[in-house]
């Protein structure tokens, strides 16, 4: 190798490293943090098993369990690119684990007309993968069910009609109707947007659970008759994934 | 100049010498990772092994005799394996194990088996104790079991013929401690792995499920009727319980408070382990309390037998009609699967047995 190979090679170097560290400032990390609320009051498992909360049909109930599932992260360009955020997310109120959720992958700072997720999974991810930690943690739908995952596992007691204090397991999952052969599935997953944001350096977007609306709008959830045994009631899933428009707002995104 | 050609030589060889010498002193244990079940390694999170505690030849070896031997206890009369039988899982078939006195505790002894795959790392009915570690110091010294003032029994193990060398290869030191003691034991107990059930052969291709087993399977898996895959795990888990804390409605008084009494909180009242459903065949009586002598028994409590108290599990249903009301048919298909879970050769390995 000559002088000159070799001056021309350890510029070539020096170059190629200054590009690299150029390329780093601008990559981000955004964490996404879920908080959670009943209308005006904030939940924490703090809140947990004590009967403190009224629903839109007027029962008093308490929450004993939430866990639910995000995945699939995306941020959209104006020009319609996007960049999709591998990996889920299984947010469990109940232990107060992964509450916060960051991504592994970076983000290119700028301008973005949406960013979004999946709550659950969507027939892809529901069915084509084999998730040996949300097995782990019994998260799994039967395979008389079709099989895949839990969107959501939300439980609690609530006050009957009769006044006695009964178990409910509002289970969110893909809906399907068991009583046709072949079975019939209708899709329960759904995007959350939340908009457009403008990022320059590591963002937390702060998301809150309103848990009232689950049981509202347009759906007046009357836990009497729709308490338990509802992931075979395809009538009851579709009802849920009605009730979704309103569950997730974004409050802020904060540095 | 041969002279101290001479003197290199002899100062080479001395230092030769010594070295090899240290090496015959530092024995260094072999390794020995857990033999991962394919059901295992394909479906759920690897197994809680502790970084200052891995598994060894002469670990596990260590853990086996002193698991089987009496020496434990106060009187040298009670082993590890006196409640926690092999043949029986390593459970006792009495309701309330008794100890060296005769004294009979308040809970069923736990069956032992798959317990590195308890990622809480809880043990006991009430989760008491964290790491299996911690779990196998308790009884030693538990004036109701094996009774043993836990220095004094150091000192016995130190002046036992055999244990130093063993502690010695296990764990590069002949001086005998409680910690050392009981990570050997966790390490015997880590090695207890079922997975060979007659269902397990099924996930696997290799057996063929009766209809009746099957739909037992199904009745388990169905929300409405057995609805057991929410707390005990399924053909994604096979570790058969979620190894969490439910109340399952057996009193409407709550007296033993369980989980209630390790936590302080009222809300926990009444909350005990999901034990797994493998080696059901070998592990009556049920429940924390051994209240029930058959499967027969557990099953119509499920089915119109439950209890309602204040932390029932919201996942119990039509609790003031007792259960689910399963018909004669299901709760028969239902016992059937139920006992395919059920591992004969983890009951006659070898491996496991005081030989």
């Amino acid at each position: 190798m000559t002088k000159a190979t070799l001056i021309l090679f350890t510029c070539l170097l020096l170059i190629s490293c200054s590009q690299d560290n150029d390329d780093n400032i601008n990559q981000v990390n955004a964490t996404f943090r879920f908080t959670h609320s009943w209308d005006e009051l904030s939940v924490s498992n703090a809140d947990f098993n004590k009967i403190k909360y009224t629903n839109a049909n007027g029962e008093q109930l308490s929450i004993t369990k939430l866990r639910y599932l995000i995945s699939k992260i995306t941020f959209q360009k104006s020009n319609g690119e996007k960049i999709i955020l591998e990996g889920y997310n299984l947010v469990d109120v109940t232990n107060n684990t992964n509450l916060s959720f960051t991504p592994s992958a970076t983000i290119p700072s700028g301008n973005y007309s949406h960013v979004y997720f999946t709550f659950g999974f969507d027939n892809n991810a529901n069915y084509n993968n084999n998730y040996q930690d949300l097995n782990s943690v019994s998260w799994i739908v039967p395979a008389i069910l079709g099989g895949g995952y839990h969107f959501m596992q939300l439980e609690g007691k609530f006050i009957n009609n009769t006044g006695a204090e009964t178990g409910y397991a509002y289970h969110v999952i893909r809906a399907v109707d068991n009583s046709k052969i072949p079975q019939e599935f209708q899709d329960t997953f759904f995007v959350v947007d939340l908009g457009a944001v403008s990022i320059e350096n590591n963002s937390t977007f702060n998301i809150e659970m309103n848990i009232a609306e689950w049981f509202k709008n347009p759906n007046t959830w009357d836990l009497n008759i729709l308490n338990n045994a509802l992931m075979f009631n395809f009538n009851a899933q579709i009802m849920m994934f009605e009730n979704r428009q309103n569950v997730f707002s974004l409050k802020s995104v904060t540095p | 100049m041969k002279k101290w050609i001479l003197h290199i030589a002899c100062v080479f060889i001395f230092i030769c010498s010594s070295c090899s010498n240290e090496s015959v002193e530092t024995y260094v244990a072999t390794p020995s990772p857990l033999q991962i079940p394919q059901l295992f390694e394909d479906n759920i999170l690897n197994p809680v092994i502790p970084i200052d505690n891995p598994q060894t030849i002469e670990g596990i070896a260590l853990g086996k005799k002193l698991f089987f031997d009496p020496i434990l206890s106060a009187d040298n009369s009670q082993a590890c394996a006196d409640c926690h039988a092999p043949e029986n899982a390593f459970s006792d078939t009495d309701r309330f194990s008794d100890g060296i006195d005769g004294i009979r505790g308040n809970r069923n002894s736990m069956p032992l088996f798959n317990l590195a795959w308890n990622y809480d790392e809880k043990f006991f009915w009430d989760g008491s104790s964290f790491s299996l570690e911690h779990q196998a110091f308790v009884p030693v010294s538990d004036p109701i079991e094996m009774k043993s003032s836990w220095t004094e029994l150091e000192t016995e193990l130190q002046q036992h013929p055999e244990y130093p060398n063993l502690f010695q290869q296990a764990f590069s030191t002949s001086k005998i401690d409680s910690t050392l003691v009981t990570k050997a034991i966790a390490q015997f107990e880590r090695t207890l792995i079922s997975s060979n059930s007659k269902f397990d052969k099924f996930l696997l291709g290799k057996a063929t499920l009766t209809p009746q087993e099957l739909n037992g399977f199904n009745v388990f898996m169905d929300e409405a009727k057995g609805d057991c895959f929410h707390c005990h795990g399924s053909d994604k888990n096979p570790l058969w319980t979620d190894n969490i804390f439910h109340n399952n409605g057996l009193d409407t008084v709550i007296t033993d408070l369980g989980l209630g009494e390790v936590t302080g909180d009222p809300a926990d009242n009444g909350k005990f382990k999901s034990p797994s459903l493998r080696n059901l065949a070998f592990t009556a009586p049920y429940m924390h309390d051994g209240r029930f002598a058959t499967l027969d028994e557990v099953i119509n409590h499920y089915s119109e037998g439950l209890q309602n108290s204040p932390t029932i599990d919201p996942l119990i249903k039509k609790v003031t009609q007792g259960g689910v009301k399963l018909s004669s048919q299901d709760k028969a298909d239902l016992k059937a699967f139920l006992l395919s879970l059920s591992d004969f050769d983890f009951i006659s390995n070898p491996n496991f047995l005081n030989q």
